[in-house]
């Protein structure tokens, strides 16, 4: 397994583009602590982000995870390119004469993206960790701990999209198409809620079934936070509407984007055993 | 669509063999399917006892299929630590092959930047890295230009010489002539001839003669024991040998029957003629 995972590195570590790419995401995920710098101050108008509560445990661990998923993005486009890139240079080929069997190539390539999402997840939890220990107003161990399904749910979110964008790279064998491919597909799945909407003559039917759906099971994983705020629900209120929002992490979401995982990953191998090189 | 049919041959330790076909004729399908990257819709091949799994006995393999493949933005030295990891062995033995195939000063040097001779001779480096008990070859001089075909088969003797088995395809077949010491001969899919390159061109060849009187020759010949197929065409009369005899031989037999030559010239068969010769009559079968 160690093996796996040096020789995938050796692979993504010498590509000067990937390097930067993955460097820049950590980066970036290290900067949501910014956030906490944003700060307005307009003669009476005085705003500081940081203290409108969004820093307090446990609604941290929500909306840190929610806010760095969008950052996936950044890994999709190395992910997706490590795995066209073996097509393009045909190294996948070179790969399989030396030794390496179909299963380990496929293995290796999970392995990294497991790899990812795992550190990844770490990542999210130390800044969060941090972020409240400064900002937080209540430090109760009993409260700081709760809500952690949030960075399951997060490492959970990550496996399954980056393993989409496997099987996606082996799929279309071309990166720029396969990254294409997966806007594509955010935009089939909408538009197969509608046609599903239309036949069944039920929205709540069709978004049931939508929610089986792989990008929108992934997004189901952490709903949004905002509406959770003190503040926004205060607004709520006095225009007189009350959100009733189900914001939990459900063990059936995580099953769904597993089930997917699996699916892509084993998609992945079929389409590497039945093709010829 | 059929690359390669009823095919079975087996290559045994210390020999060079040499696929030979023209292009299209299956010879890149076959090693394909024993290196596992090609699926095979019937039949079955085994490496070494039969009792070693593929993925095993790859290990023990070392292959160059077409064109070298590695990764553009990585050192020749980085490339062929990768190729270690994935063989599983030591990385000290680099610099050793580098040296074998004259790339060490490039060791530095980005994949990108090499011609392709030099990808050629790394993908060699890369292939020897696991001391390989069989080496397989394929079109490894294909693009080349003549100082870079030769680098390469010298590269490839120097290898058989320390008693590697080697498996070459090739379409070229000075470059089997040269290189290999059994042959195997392919069209269409179809196996033609198996056996010894010398073996192959077994025939004694042939006498071009000129006289003043070629029928008199021609008819001469035709009565004689060691010829077969005497032909006269625009006064050049060929005539193919059924045993050995020399020319000198020929000429002392013809001057006691009073036909004089001005014209005396043996030939052997060449390669290329027979391996035409081989595919041509399995192209269009003769009607009687």
């Amino acid at each position: 397994m160690i093996r796996l995972l040096q020789i995938e590195f050796i692979k993504l570590w010498n590509n000067r583009i990937s390097k930067i790419l993955i460097l820049s995401y950590f980066i970036l995920l290290t900067s949501i602590a910014l956030v906490a710098a944003i700060k307005f101050d307009i003669g009476p108008i005085k705003f500081h982000l940081a203290e409108q509560g969004i820093f307090n445990f446990p609604y941290i661990w929500h909306f840190t995870t929610y806010i760095a998923a969008f950052f996936k993005l950044f890994l999709a486009i190395v992910i997706v390119s490590m795995m066209a890139n073996e097509y393009v240079n045909k190294t996948i080929k070179q790969n399989l004469i030396d030794g390496l069997s179909k299963k380990e190539f496929v293995l290796s390539k999970f392995l990294t993206v497991v790899s990812f999402a795992l550190i990844s997840t770490l990542f999210v939890f130390v800044v969060s960790l941090v972020l409240g220990l400064v900002y937080s107003d209540y430090n109760e161990p009993a409260i700081m701990l709760s809500d952690l399904e949030f960075i399951a749910a997060f490492f959970v979110k990550l496996v399954g999209f980056f393993t989409l964008c496997l099987f996606l790279g082996i799929l279309v064998k071309r990166s720029a198409f396969a990254l294409g491919f997966l806007i594509l597909w955010m935009i089939v799945e909408q538009l197969l809620f509608g046609f599903l909407a239309w036949i069944l003559a039920s929205w709540d039917t069709a978004a049931a079934i939508k929610d089986l759906f792989p990008l929108q099971s992934m997004s189901n994983l952490i709903d949004e936070p905002f509406s959770r705020l003190n503040a926004v629900q205060s607004v709520a209120a006095q225009m007189g509407e009350k959100f009733a929002l189900d914001y939990h992490v459900h063990w059936y979401e995580i099953l769904i984007v597993l089930a997917w995982t699996a699916i892509f990953i084993y998609g992945s191998y079929a389409l590497l055993r039945k093709r010829d090189l | 669509m059929t690359a390669v049919k009823n095919l079975s041959f087996t290559i045994e330790k210390g020999n060079v063999y040499g696929i030979l076909g023209p292009n299209g004729s299956g010879k890149s399908t076959t090693l394909g399917i024993v290196l596992n990257v090609v699926n095979k819709t019937h039949g079955d091949f085994f490496w070494f006892d039969g009792h070693t799994s593929t993925h095993d006995a790859l290990k023990k393999v070392g292959a160059i299929i077409e064109r070298p493949n590695f990764y553009p933005y990585m050192t020749a030295t980085q490339n062929l630590k990768l190729v270690c990891m994935i063989k599983e062995v030591s990385e000290e033995k680099i610099e050793e092959k580098l040296e074998i195939v004259g790339l060490l000063d490039r060791k530095d040097s980005k994949f990108r930047t090499y011609s392709l001779g030099m990808k050629q001779r790394l993908a060699i480096a890369s292939a020897l890295l696991n001391d390989p008990e069989i080496l397989i070859l394929d079109e490894p001089t294909n693009g080349l230009d003549p100082q870079g075909i030769h680098q390469i088969r010298e590269i490839i003797k120097q290898i058989a010489a320390q008693g590697t088995t080697i498996l070459l395809a090739s379409h070229l077949l000075d470059e089997v002539e040269k290189v290999c010491s059994h042959v195997i001969i392919l069209r269409k899919g179809e196996k033609l001839y198996s056996g010894r390159v010398d073996g192959m061109r077994a025939s004694h060849g042939f006498f071009e003669l000129k006289s003043d009187n070629p029928d008199h020759l021609k008819a001469y010949l035709e009565r004689s024991a060691s010829f077969g197929e005497v032909k006269l065409e625009n006064g050049l009369v060929t005539a193919i040998l059924k045993e050995e005899m020399d020319a000198a031989e020929l000429n002392r037999s013809l001057v006691s029957q009073g036909i004089v030559l001005s014209h005396l010239v043996k030939r052997k068969e060449s390669l290329e003629e027979q391996f035409l010769a081989l595919t041509e009559n399995q192209a269009n079968p003769k009607t009687p």
